[in-house]
């Protein structure tokens, strides 16, 4: 299947989705208007991914900002790994924040108890994705 | 008019408006005004977390402005319908911290909704707010522009004070919604 590489914008993150290695990441921020228009594509992608997924799924999130409009498309695309995970493979959210920003800890642990996939909370230094 | 415009000024010189945006809102121009906030936010604001929760604030009431929106033509006697979203917000700061306001019109109809939903939001305890965020998130209904209502109750998360809000109704079918979101550093 073909990866997806989108290159981040003032609105929408950076986007790798390696479908030979599994390793999956969002990076910089996602406040668009139309998060639904964004997201689609993405959602589609780990649609289809599940169908011959990897034994092992990383998702890196690193996230610098995120509107509430991108809150419920990221939980979409979360549920789909959801059904990646329930197939008998394993995946794993790696939840990165600012050590000084709470918020961005807090909507990790958000995600985190309502997902049955096991995230990891990892604090860096800074977040250099725009 | 003229004579207008340092009455103008000096009202937003006394309410501490560092930032004042009325008209008609794209989603470039909602680009560039966050854009502005964020510069003179890290200016302004040495504390990186107050800095993150000011522009998540304005992020949301703009975005709120933008996709809910009357669209009747305001002071246009022939009704044509307004395509643009239109309103305005300001953001005033001073030593206790800064004020998100925004204004924009609604329709009367959803107007009971919204109260409601801002007087369950003034309700809550922090950690109730947090319980109202996941279960809206995990069981909310969702438009392909609204967030059913996370918009509000992740603002009230931000600010961590009650949210001010007024309605003036227009006539039966409009009503005026101001929101005052305040931030302390």
């Amino acid at each position: 299947m073909t990866n997806i590489l989108l290159d981040g914008s003032a609105k929408t993150p950076t986007v790798h989705f390696d479908g030979s290695t599994g390793q999956l990441e969002l990076r910089g921020r996602s406040i668009p208007e139309n998060s639904i228009e964004f997201y689609r594509p993405l959602i589609d992608w780990i649609d289809n991914y599940a169908k011959t997924p990897q034994p092992s799924t990383k998702l890196r999130v690193q996230l610098e900002y995120f509107n509430t409009s991108s809150s419920k498309c990221i939980l979409d695309l979360f549920k789909k790994l959801e059904s990646v995970r329930s197939s008998g493979n394993d995946v794993m959210v790696l939840w990165h924040y600012e050590p000084d920003d709470e918020d961005m800890l807090e909507a990790g642990e958000d995600y985190q108890a309502i997902i049955n996939i096991p995230f990891k909370m990892v604090q860096i230094e800074e977040v250099d994705g725009k | 008019m003229v004579d207008r415009i340092f009455d103008l000024y000096d009202d937003l010189e006394k309410q501490r408006i560092m930032l004042s945006f009325k008209g008609d809102l794209s989603t470039d121009l909602i680009t560039a005004l966050l854009g502005l906030v964020e510069k003179k936010m890290e200016v302004l604001e040495p504390d990186q977390r107050t800095q993150k929760r000011v522009f998540n604030v304005v992020m949301e009431c703009l975005q709120n402005l933008f996709h809910h929106n009357t669209r009747v033509a305001l002071g246009d006697s022939s009704g044509n319908k307004r395509d643009e979203p239109h309103g305005v917000v300001m953001i005033a700061h001073d030593e206790t911290g800064y004020s998100v306001l925004t204004g924009n019109y609604m329709a009367q109809l959803e107007v009971s909704d919204l109260k409601d939903h801002l007087d369950l939001v003034n309700g809550c305890e922090p950690q109730q707010l947090r319980d109202l965020y996941k279960t809206t998130l995990a069981n909310g209904k969702f438009s392909s522009t609204g967030g059913g209502g996370l918009g509000i109750i992740d603002i009230a998360r931000k600010s961590g004070q009650k949210l001010e809000y007024g309605f003036v109704p227009l006539d039966n079918e409009n009503t005026f919604f101001s929101l005052n979101v305040n931030v302390t550093s």
